[in-house]
């Protein structure tokens, strides 16, 4: 049981341990071992079509890990039957990559489905939530719109919007900054900054834009195509300067081969 | 002779044909290219053998303009001998001597990385028996998948009984109203024709006997045994099934099925469960409906050839008894359930792209026109058993 207490104050997460994903006989990616604390902001990076999505699916329990397993807060989340799953997918909130609100129910209906679902609030009080959650995401009045009536952007912020309905203790957000322009794609890390700091909630994110990595994120697992396993974990800013893996400073540095090599590892 | 305006005398007319030639030189062979390579101009003349490695150097004083084909035809080439003997040997790069450097630029690019040769697809390689091979283990699979679907459907019909399974009410009401209001035009229109066409056929042979008066019993039984629910469950499989599987299918690929998933809501029970209740409720209505129709339609051409309404009422009455309307309300209500559940099937397996919910589409509405008619021919051997 990895449960050494370095990082003291904090309570572990999220833990993974020997995690191998594989489709059918083809090995994404094998032997991930990381831990994501409690109100951190963990950034899962690598380049393109490494599986950083497979990765959340994964973490989300849309697909079944070939080998290794999930903890949250020390429980098995990948032993768990069906019926205990549910337990744990109630404490998730996801955005996936495109949004992905329900095309058939306005902005205000997909927000207020899970809640309808798992609460037992009145209909007025969901009300008032919706339109609590929307103004967080700098969508208010925009309740009655369908997700074909609104941008990009705005479907991603009311993705994030939907993924917070039931205040879940941890945040996945697949890819929210790509597609986004440089402003929108600032604020939505502003808005993840803040959510985390008032929230206190763990915040999983995908992406590969490093400004935005080094800005909110404290903690970060990098995948590696060519190894086809983790090449590093740690602070992203920390990597940069001092990993030892070469592959994780060049992408760090955005392939800059000077930058990387006049920063050894101290 | 006017003055011409450009400085560039125009090249001859033979210059400009795009040409490449490989010109030996003892061991060497050089790559002489030359005239305007436009992907819209006269087709490539290539001079000499191809040899079997690359140039060392390229001769491009006569080469005129050029676009993405000359880079194109270069890099064939060079790709072509790639291929050669010696593998996993890194191959040494190609020399790009003598090229001008916009073009010499793209090349280095094309060539930076090496051609991934795992990339491409084994299709070729297998042969007829093991494309044989392939289609018996996916029709065995897909055959493995309908009876995991059909099983997964009772189990939720079973939660539903028992008040477990959760969907949207008002989803459900939708889906009533596209699949049973929303297709009484469509059925009238065909069930009237149908009811009409019966009519016509039987009329020409029954007045030979002067029977003319059965045209009316021959309408009825053959309205309420086979013809109503069959032609109904074709449109609702071309109508409901194919709509069921484009909105599922395209859910799946934008994500929504996943977002249900992660929200705890059993897609099995919130997408398709109300699908499957809402057409098995519908069909036997429109069935029955469409049985009514059919018989008005056979009722005017009878008036047409002198039968009188009264009369031909009275007389489908007559040949009608409970025992041959029920036969096809029975049928309708397994017909329902096998147009929803393919259509369902098909968008919930469907892949993440627009084509592939096409695809769903096509298989979904194809699937269940089959197996309704299959499922129609079995009834019909079962009932004669029965001698019902």
């Amino acid at each position: 049981m990895p449960d050494a207490p370095d990082k003291t104050q904090h309570k572990a997460k999220i833990t993974v341990s020997d995690l191998t994903m594989a489709f059918g006989s083809n090995v994404i990616m094998k032997d991930l071992n990381f831990e994501v604390a409690e109100k951190d902001i963990f950034v899962i990076m690598g380049p393109s079509g490494c599986g950083k999505s497979t990765l959340l699916r994964h973490l989300i329990g849309l697909q079944e890990p070939s080998k290794g397993k999930i903890l949250y807060d020390d429980e098995d989340f990948t032993a768990a039957s069906e019926k205990e799953r549910g337990s744990f997918i109630r404490r998730f909130g996801v955005m996936y990559q495109s949004g992905a609100l329900w095309s058939s129910l306005t902005l205000a209906e997909n927000i207020a489905l899970p809640l309808e679902e798992h609460s037992k609030l009145a209909p007025n009080a969901i009300r008032d939530l919706v339109s609590y959650k929307l103004s967080l995401v700098g969508l208010s009045g925009y309740e009655d719109y369908y997700p074909s009536e609104i941008s990009g952007g705005m479907n991603k912020r009311a993705g994030i919007a939907r993924a917070m309905a039931l205040d879940p203790d941890i945040l996945f957000l697949d890819e929210p900054g790509a597609g986004l322009d440089p402003l929108s794609s600032r604020r939505l890390d502003d808005l993840v900054l803040r959510l985390r700091d008032s929230l206190g909630s763990t915040v999983v994110i995908v992406t590969h834009e490093l400004a935005s990595i080094f800005a909110i994120a404290n903690n970060s697992i990098f995948l590696d195509t060519a190894t086809r396993t983790q090449g590093a974990t740690g602070n992203p800013t920390e990597l940069r300067d001092h990993s030892e893996n070469p592959v994780v400073r060049r992408f760090l540095h955005r392939g800059d081969d000077d930058q990387a090599d006049t920063n050894p590892s101290s | 002779m006017p003055p011409t305006l450009s400085k560039r005398s125009l090249p001859p007319e033979e210059a400009s044909l795009p040409c490449a030639s490989w010109i030996t030189d003892g061991s060497q062979v050089v790559l002489e290219l030359s005239g305007n390579w436009k992907h819209d101009g006269p087709s490539i003349e290539v001079k000499g053998e191809p040899p079997d490695r690359a140039p060392v150097r390229y001769q491009t004083d006569k080469l005129g303009s050029f676009d993405s084909t000359l880079p194109a035809f270069i890099l064939a080439h060079l790709r072509s001998i790639d291929k050669g003997p010696v593998e996993n040997a890194e191959p040494a790069k190609p020399s790009l001597d003598g090229l001008p450097p916009n073009l010499l630029g793209l090349m280095e690019l094309a060539l930076a990385v090496p051609e991934e040769s795992d990339a491409h697809s084994d299709e070729d390689k297998i042969g007829t028996i093991g494309k044989l091979g392939k289609i018996t283990l996916n029709v065995g699979s897909s055959l493995q998948s309908v009876a995991e679907f059909s099983g997964q459907s009772v189990l939720a019909l079973g939660r539903f009984f028992r008040g477990k399974a959760r969907f949207r009410a008002r989803d459900f009401w939708m889906i009533v109203q596209e699949c049973g209001a929303e297709a009484l035009p469509i059925v009238s229109l065909i069930s009237f024709l149908i009811g009409m066409i019966l009519a016509f056929v039987g009329n020409a042979q029954l007045k030979s006997f002067g029977a003319s008066l059965f045209v009316a019993n021959l309408v009825a039984i053959a309205m309420a045994r086979e013809m109503g629910v069959v032609m109904t469950s074709i449109i609702m499989s071309g109508r409901t099934g194919a709509a069921f599987a484009a909105h599922l299918g395209s859910m799946k690929a934008n994500e929504e099925i996943d977002a249900l998933r992660t929200f705890g809501f059993d897609p099995f029970d919130f997408l398709v469960l109300p699908r499957i209740i809402a057409l098995v409720v519908m069909m036997p209505l429109l069935t029955l409906y469409s049985d009514i129709i059919g018989i008005l339609g056979g009722m005017l051409v009878g008036a047409g050839v002198g039968i009188p309404p009264a009369l031909y009422w009275h007389q489908t009455l007559d040949s009608l008894t409970l025992t041959t309307v029920s036969l096809g309300i029975i049928k309708s209500v397994f017909f329902g359930a096998i147009i929803a559940v393919s259509g369902c099937l098909q968008g919930m397996h469907a892949g993440k792209s627009s084509a592939a919910v096409g695809e769903a589409t096509t298989r979904a509405v194809v699937a269940s026109i089959t197996a309704v008619v299959i499922l129609d021919s079995a009834f019909a051997v079962i009932f004669t058993i029965l001698d019902i």
